[in-house]
This record gives structure tokens, C-alpha cells and sequence, in this order.
């Protein structure tokens, strides 16, 4: 009875970690600058495949790819800003919306093309691979791994926008953006730094996401709802908002999977719509 | 005295004058109409695509009502269109087979669904919004989905008997009789958008559109305009639903489906939001180009309809409707 119940907050834990990784830049794309940027599970996908290509053709050991797959999402995500998203700041939201899905296309469709519609497998080190027995329950070491990296990156994030000047300067941002300005700091280039960042979370959540929940190329379709749920629902621009909510449907969604696998995602998409009609701007947001 | 003050036309006529120019035919309306009425002689053995092309437009119109003029983004629009096809299929699987019947059913409970969500929707805004619309979409297609005693899931519903329309023209295998009953139906229903685009009504919604703060100071309630403008694209679009299942006899589950709902935002904008016409014409662009190029390859097709909708986001030029109307200007201008 209980053992059950605690592989399930395990296993959702880690699953909201991941989609907390992956959703954290969202966030703070969409709190900073109003950008509904639905292409933002492609740069997930980017670090996906680069751990995997990485891998398979380099030979890269899989803890060395991680950083990698965060730096490539990052230029992938720095270039794509400077080019083309920064001319919709401010714009109309239907905009931002069609063209970042119009990206989404483009990047399934070069997926397909490069790496096959086939999902991609991948081989976590040994270490990684194997269960341990915590209390009661066995536990797969790479949900533990997962949740300890998640923990401490969460804490550095934190700490990072909670105590360093320039997580103070974001948060000015997000709050009131043109008194910022005025009290003459660059949030343009605020915003690309924070862009980048985001970019390099997602690439590493893509990255870790591969063993867990698997690698093809309509990874971007598959969690662009999700990740909007978890943005909406924990506020927009607000972390620890975004944190609980990525946690609270992960184990929402691994539950529910187990003990109500009839009823599909369509409990999750209710409470949704239902928490959004309580709570527009999401639990957290302002 | 009286005689020499300068005629001034009392505002009745002003306004009556102004509708009179808002609701003139464009000639892009009129040359869509005569190529899709034509193309029944000209491309004999495309029936069927282009039925289905033009039922999508009604879609797209339905969408052009809500989001061309009142400025609310469905992501989720399919969920009226899927119920509109359903309604009808479950009426012609059941022995209610005339296809009006089966229209006015769509139409009714897809306008119903819609004014229950127009409660919720009213109040929302930005991510909310697309959030809640894209729920409620995924929320329709998980259920039909599920319930397949009522809607045969996955497999799609089958056994639809429909019946000739007015007892009189049966449907046929090669699509005579379904091309010339949707494009009746639909040439009516475009009439009808055109009608209440240029009302009052209308103009309201535009006004809420362009902006929503000064609206209320008319006198006008935007949240009942709202409403309002929400049922009437979701009884539009099941209506479209409706169509799609009676021509086909069929209702596949891909009727509610996200990519239906994304698709019918991407040839809204291809064909050019706010002017109804741009609707049919991106549907029929789009219908068209998918059938040739996915053929080739799907692949390709995902590459080029991304990249078709990144230009014309950023190009900013209205479609293929508002690029046809400049290059007419300019033309005209040149003369």
C-alpha cells in the first residue's frame, strides 16, 4: 500500500524536475517580455539530440553530453532570439503564437530528416542504471540522480534570481518593465541573457529527459501542452510557481496513469481549466 | 435664410451610406466564388477534395468570426467542429438521416457547447486564454476518445445512413451531389458571416478588437458581444462539422483533434485574418497544397508549412488576400 504510494511521488518528482527544466526559461520568457513562445520544447529536443548524437557517434560519456546538449540549446536559442523573435516583443500575441508554432513544424520536420522518425534510444552509465533500495521501496537510480541534480540546479536558480543583482534585475523586469528601463538598465539585453539561459535549462531537460521518457521528433508537439500548463497554472515569470506546478502535474500525471489509466490526460486537462478559471493568472502570478 | 445653409446629410444617412461601402462586394469575394463554382466544371475529378477544401473554409470562417473580428484566439477550435460532425453522424447512425437535420443538429449543439464556454472564456485573456481554449480542445477530443459506445473512438463512427438531400438528390460515390450541396450551403452561410460582419453587431466586435476600454463607453457590453460572437463561430463551425460528416458518411476522431485546430489558425492567416474571403482562400490554398506536396512527401510538408507561416507572420502583409488587394491598389493606382 504505501510502497506504491512512494514510488509514485518518486517517480512524479522526477518527472516534474523535468518538466520544471524544461519550462523554467519559459516562464521567464513570457513573465519578461509577454512572448508566447510555443517552440520552446524544440530547443529540448535540440538537447535530446544532441546527447544522443553525441553518444552514438563520438562516443561522449553520457555525463559529459549534458553540458554540452545545455551550451548547444543555448546558441540555438541566442541566435533564434537575436534574429527573429526580438522583432515581436510587444506585438500581437496571435503573432508570436503562429509563428513559434510555424518553428515547431520546421523543427520536427528537420528532425525527421536528419535523425528518423524512429525513437531514439540511449544508455545511461551503469551507475545510472540500476535500482536502489531506500527504506522501503526500490528506487531507479536515475529518477534519485535526476531528482538531486533537479534539486540543486532549482536551489541555484533560486538563489541566483533571489540574490544576485542580475536576479534582481529581473525580477524589476518581469514586475514593471518600463521603470526599469528608466532607471537605465538594459533589458533588451537583460532578456537575451535570460533567453539563453532558458535555452540551455530546456537543452539539458531534453537531454535528461531521453532515458526516461524517450526521444522522437514530435517531442516539441507532445510537451508544448504541457509546458504551457505548467507556465499558465504557476504564474508567469515566477519560478517557484513554475517549480510547484511542473511537480504538482508530474506526480498528477504518473498517478494517474497508475490508478485511473481509463481516464487518460483528460483529468489533467480539467483540473486545469478549472484552476485557470479560479485563478487566471496562474497560483503564483500577480 | 433657410435655403442657403449648407446641406448637412442627418447621420442616419451617414451611417446608412457607410454600411453601404463597408458591406460592397470585393472583387476578390467575387472571383473566389466564380473559380470555386467553376471549378465543378473544370476539375471534374477533384470533387471531393475541393468539397472538402470548402467545408474547411466554412471552418475557417467560423474562426475569422471570432478572431478576425473580436480578437479571441481559439487554440482549441476543433472541439465545435468535431461536435458538429458527431452530432450529425450520431443522428444519421441512428435514423435521422436528412441532411438538414443534421446541420441544424450540428449547429445547435455546437452552439450550445459554445455558449458554455463562452461563460468561462469571456473573462480570460492572453496565456489564460490560449491555455484554456487549448484544454477545452484536448478536454473534447479525450472524452470522444474514451466514450467510443457513443462515438466508436479511435475507429471513428461508422454505420452513418444519410439520406438525399430534400428526399430528392442522393449522395453519389464520385461527390456530385455532396460538391453542390456544400457549396450551397456554404455560399449561404458566407452570406450570412457577410451580412453580420457589416451589422452594427459587427461593428461592435470590431470595435473590441481595436479597442476594448472604449467600447463600454458606447453604451455596449463586451462581454455579452463576446458571448454572443463565440456561439455564433461555434455554431458556425459545427455546421462545418456537420458537412464534413455527411459528405464523407464518416466521422474519424482526427475531426477534434489539435492539429484541425492548429491548421484552421494556419490557413486563416495564410489566406488573411478580418475579411472572411481570406478564410475560404487560405482553406482551399492549403487543402490543395497538402494534397499535392504531402503526397511526395509528409516530411517536406511539416518543413514548408512551417516556414510558408513564418514568412507570412513576418512579411505582416494580411495573407494572401491582403497581398492580392495591395498588388490590386497598386495596379489600379499605376493606371
Amino acid at each position: 500500500m504505501i510502497g506504491p504510494l512512494v514510488n509514485i511521488l518518486i517517480n512524479g518528482l522526477a518527472y516534474g524536475v523535468l518538466l520544471f527544466l524544461m519550462a523554467g526559461g519559459l516562464s521567464v520568457t513570457m513573465g519578461l517580455m509577454g512572448f508566447a513562445n510555443l517552440a520552446h520544447g524544440s530547443l529540448a529536443m535540440l538537447g535530446g539530440y544532441i546527447v544522443v548524437g553525441l553518444m552514438r557517434d563520438y562516443h561522449w560519456p553520457f555525463l559529459l553530453t549534458l553540458p554540452a546538449a545545455a551550451i548547444g540549446a543555448a546558441i540555438a536559442g541566442w541566435i533564434v532570439e537575436r534574429t527573429i523573435f526580438k522583432r515581436f516583443y510587444g506585438g500581437k500575441e496571435l503573432d508570436q503564437v503562429l509563428l513559434t508554432i510555424g518553428i515547431v513544424s520546421m523543427t520536427v520536420a528537420i528532425a525527421t530528416y536528419v535523425w528518423g522518425s524512429t525513437p531514439q534510444p540511449v544508455r545511461v552509465p551503469e551507475f545510472l542504471d540500476g535500482r536502489v533500495h531506500v527504506g522501503i521501496v526500490d528506487v531507479g537510480t536515475y529518477r534519485l540522480f535526476l531528482i538531486l541534480l533537479g534539486g540543486l540546479l532549482t536551489l541555484g536558480l533560486v538563489l541566483g534570481i533571489e540574490r544576485t543583482t542580475f536576479g534582481a534585475k529581473i525580477r524589476a523586469a518581469v514586475d514593471n518593465r518600463r521603470m526599469t528601463v528608466s532607471c537605465g538598465i538594459n533589458v533588451d539585453r537583460l532578456f537575451t541573457l535570460a533567453f539563453a539561459i532558458g535555452s540551455a535549462l530546456a537543452g539539458l531537460g531534453g537531454g535528461l529527459a531521453v532515458y526516461l521518457v524517450g526521444l522522437d521528433p514530435s517531442f516539441p508537439v507532445k510537451y508544448l501542452v504541457y509546458l504551457l500548463i505548467v507556465v499558465v497554472v504557476g504564474g508567469l515569470g515566477s519560478i517557484q510557481g513554475t517549480l510547484l506546478a511542473a511537480i504538482a502535474l508530474g506526480i498528477c500525471d504518473v498517478a494517474g496513469k497508475y490508478y485511473v489509466p481509463e481516464a487518460g490526460a483528460f483529468v489533467l486537462y480539467a483540473v486545469t481549466v478549472l484552476l485557470l478559471l479560479w485563478r487566471p493568472q496562474g497560483i503564483f502570478g500577480r | 435664410m433657410v435655403a442657403l445653409a449648407p446641406r448637412i446629410p442627418a447621420p442616419s444617412v451617414v451611417a446608412r451610406h457607410l454600411f453601404l461601402r463597408r458591406s460592397r462586394w470585393r472583387w476578390e469575394e467575387i472571383a473566389f466564388w466564380l473559380i470555386a463554382a467553376a471549378s465543378f466544371f473544370l476539375f471534374p475529378g477533384h470533387h471531393v477534395l475541393i468539397t472538402q477544401a470548402l467545408i474547411s473554409g466554412l471552418f475557417v470562417v467560423s474562426l475569422d468570426l471570432l478572431l478576425g473580428y473580436s480578437g479571441i484566439a481559439s487554440m482549441g477550435h476543433a472541439a465545435f467542429f468535431g461536435i458538429g460532425a458527431y452530432t450529425a453522424g450520431i443522428l444519421a447512425q441512428q435514423g435521422w438521416g436528412d441532411p438538414l437535420l443534421g446541420l441544424i443538429g450540428g449547429a445547435i449543439v455546437a452552439g450550445a457547447f459554445g455558449a458554455l464556454c463562452s461563460l468561462l472564456v469571456a473573462r480570460l485573456h492572453g496565456a489564460a486564454l490560449l491555455t484554456v481554449t487549448l484544454g477545452i480542445g484536448l478536454l473534447c477530443y479525450e472524452l470522444a476518445n474514451k466514450w467510443s459506445s457513443l462515438t466508436g473512438g479511435d475507429d471513428g463512427l461508422q454505420g452513418m445512413i444519410v439520406q438525399p438531400v430534400l428526399g430528392l438528390f442522393a449522395f453519389d460515390i464520385d461527390g456530385n451531389v455532396g460538391f453542390i450541396y456544400a457549396f450551397v450551403v456554404i455560399f449561404i452561410f458566407y452570406l450570412l458571416a457577410r451580412r453580420l460582419v457589416n451589422s452594427p453587431f459587427g461593428l461592435a466586435l470590431t470595435g473590441i478588437r481595436e479597442n476594448i476600454r472604449r467600447v463600454p463607453a458606447l453604451g455596449i457590453s463586451v462581454r455579452f458581444q463576446l458571448m454572443m460572437a463565440f456561439t455564433i463561430s461555434a455554431a458556425v463551425a459545427g455546421v462545418a462539422g456537420a458537412l464534413l460528416a455527411e459528405t464523407t458518411q464518416y466521422v474519424a476522431l482526427e475531426v477534434l483533434s489539435f492539429d484541425r485546430s492548429i491548421s484552421v489558425l494556419i490557413m486563416l492567416v495564410l489566406g488573411g485574418i478580418g475579411n472572411l474571403v481570406g478564410g475560404m482562400v487560405g482553406a482551399m490554398v492549403f487543402i490543395v497544397a497538402r494534397d499535392q506536396l504531402a503526397a511526395v512527401n509528409p516530411v517536406y510538408w511539416n518543413f514548408w508549412l512551417g516556414l510558408i507561416l513564418c514568412v507570412v507572420v513576418m512579411s505582416g502583409a494580411g495573407g494572401i488576400v491582403g497581398f492580392l488587394r495591395r498588388l490590386g491598389d497598386r495596379i489600379g493606382n499605376g493606371r
